[in-house]
């Protein structure tokens, strides 16, 4: 279970994170939604140590990871798994060593065991085939779909995934929700989406919370979500700015 | 007068702040090479980087640098009568000064621009992010054999710099100039000594030191977009010569 508690960041005089306050089950896939700018993306970052909180806390497993660094926060990011927004593939590598990057480097395992983990990863986000492509020869959403297979292939608990649909088109956005859909239940894990592709994502989050100036304004399942009386996640949902506040 | 002040005041503070980024840099890289694992794969294709895909380069400006040495050498030492002595001029010019210099300058546009480019688009594409989440220290990963990789390869190329430059003196000054084959190595054995090597050396190591953490640092440190890289990279390229140029004087003034 990760827990953030009263979360503030600011970037000079701008303040990102007002207090965000969430909780994201075991096993779940929870959405963040909220508008472009709004912070999304930077809650994510706290949440695998890639930036620090002002103030606050995120409790993974119990343990506050804003207090770790080094080896200790390392040990927590071996069970986290994270897709970026454009994939972050190392381009001056074939898809192959990008999926087996997170073996090679951290386990020891032989490479006939690596070889079988990666071409199952592969195969589990149907890139049969496309092994000894690099990064720059795919399309956007086959790159997804490589950098799903690295969050994979390590067996993470939890997968981060920072606006994984953003740049598709509408049928790739829904093939790559049925994968991330398909592949949680596989390998059951525990997964945050941070998106705005309403409705879509409506389709596979267990949770969905609207995060709106810097707070998490709205948690529940998509149906409340869908059906709430809040302004802000109403009028997000439906696409209206409201008088320039949304 | 407050504006200049102000200005004066915001200028250094800057200037400051990044002086102190960039020894923290250096001090974190020191830090990481004593901490294992070493990644060696990673050195070996910077040293190839460095080293093999700059050979060509550091040729043609060596064997070039030693023509002209001893084109220019033989004019003014025409004038004394000292046409003897062009041997020397042209070994101690390049392994003292030109050989150092001129090969780090060489391999600053072509090996370090591009190092900063890389790590820039890493920085800027979210790949060092994804180092990091894989608990892959990208300082280890990306820099340390990058800088590494320019202190072994720096002197070599140097050294091959000289010795193609000594070549080319050789070239014009015995079969353009017509001075005799024995007056060009036995003046030259006779005036350059170790001391002038080791002189050499200590300007290739350092220059290949400054030059890849120069680099280095500017690409970890690269902007956003397309921009910001561009930035950086025209930045590490002009701070490195600048920084070359002034590292030179003041270790030769040392070092004299």
């Amino acid at each position: 279970m990760i827990e953030i508690k009263e979360l503030y960041k600011s970037f000079g005089k701008q303040q990102v994170l007002k207090g965000v306050n969430l909780v994201i089950n075991e096993g779940e896939v929870t959405a963040v939604i909220g508008r472009s700018g709004g912070g999304k993306s930077v809650l994510l970052k706290h949440i695998v140590g890639l930036l620090k909180p002002d103030s606050g806390s995120i409790f993974i497993n119990g343990e506050d990871i804003t207090k770790l660094k080094g080896a200790k926060l390392d040990k927590i990011r071996a069970d986290i798994g994270v897709v970026f927004q454009g994939g972050a593939l190392f381009d001056s590598m074939t898809v192959y060593d990008n999926v087996a990057f997170p073996l090679t480097e951290k386990t020891k395992l032989n490479k006939k065991e690596i070889h079988e983990k990666v071409m199952k990863a592969l195969s589990d986000v149907g890139l049969q085939g496309m092994e000894y492509k690099y990064p720059a020869e795919l399309s956007g959403g086959m790159r997804k779909r490589v950098a799903l297979a690295r969050a994979l292939i390590g067996n993470p608990k939890t997968i981060l995934f920072d606006e994984p649909t953003t740049g598709l088109d509408p049928i790739l956005v829904r093939s790559i929700h049925k994968l991330i859909r398909n592949t949680q239940k596989l390998y059951g894990f525990t997964g945050l989406i941070i998106s705005h592709e309403i409705p879509e994502i409506f389709e596979i989050a267990d949770r969905v919370a609207m995060l709106h100036d810097g707070r998490i304004v709205e948690v529940g399942t998509p149906e409340e979500i869908q059906k709430s009386e809040n302004l802000i996640v109403k009028n997000f949902i439906i696409g209206i700015d409201n008088g320039g506040k949304l | 007068m407050i504006n200049i002040v102000r200005f004066i005041g915001g200028f250094s503070l800057n200037f400051l702040s990044f002086l102190g980024k960039m020894f923290v840099f250096l001090f974190e890289f020191i830090y990481y090479i004593f901490i294992p694992p070493f990644k060696f794969k990673n050195f070996l294709r910077q040293v190839r980087f460095f080293g093999n895909k700059s050979m060509i380069v550091v040729i043609f400006t060596g064997a070039f640098s030693g023509m002209v040495l001893a084109l220019q050498g033989f004019y003014a030492l025409n004038k004394f009568g000292a046409e003897a002595l062009l041997g020397p001029v042209v070994a101690l010019s390049l392994i003292r000064e030109l050989g150092p210099v001129l090969c780090a300058l060489m391999v600053t546009g072509r090996a370090g621009s591009a190092v900063t480019a890389e790590i820039g688009i890493m920085r800027i594409t979210e790949q060092i992010d994804a180092l990091t989440v894989m608990a892959v220290n990208p300082m280890k990963y990306v820099v340390v054999p990058n800088i590494l990789a320019g202190l072994l390869t720096f002197p070599l190329l140097t050294a091959i710099f000289d010795i193609v430059g000594i070549y080319g003196g050789y070239m014009v000054s015995v079969h353009a100039l017509g001075l005799s084959e024995g007056t060009y190595f036995s003046q030259m054995e006779l005036y350059v000594d170790m001391g002038d090597i080791r002189i050499g050396l200590y300007k290739s190591l350092s220059f290949g030191l400054l030059v890849t953490w120069i680099c280095t640092f500017m690409g970890y440190n690269s902007g956003y977009g397309a921009r910001g890289v561009s930035r950086a990279t025209t930045n590490a390229v002009v701070l490195s010569s600048v920084v070359i140029l002034i590292w030179d004087y003041m270790l030769g003034a040392f070092l004299l």
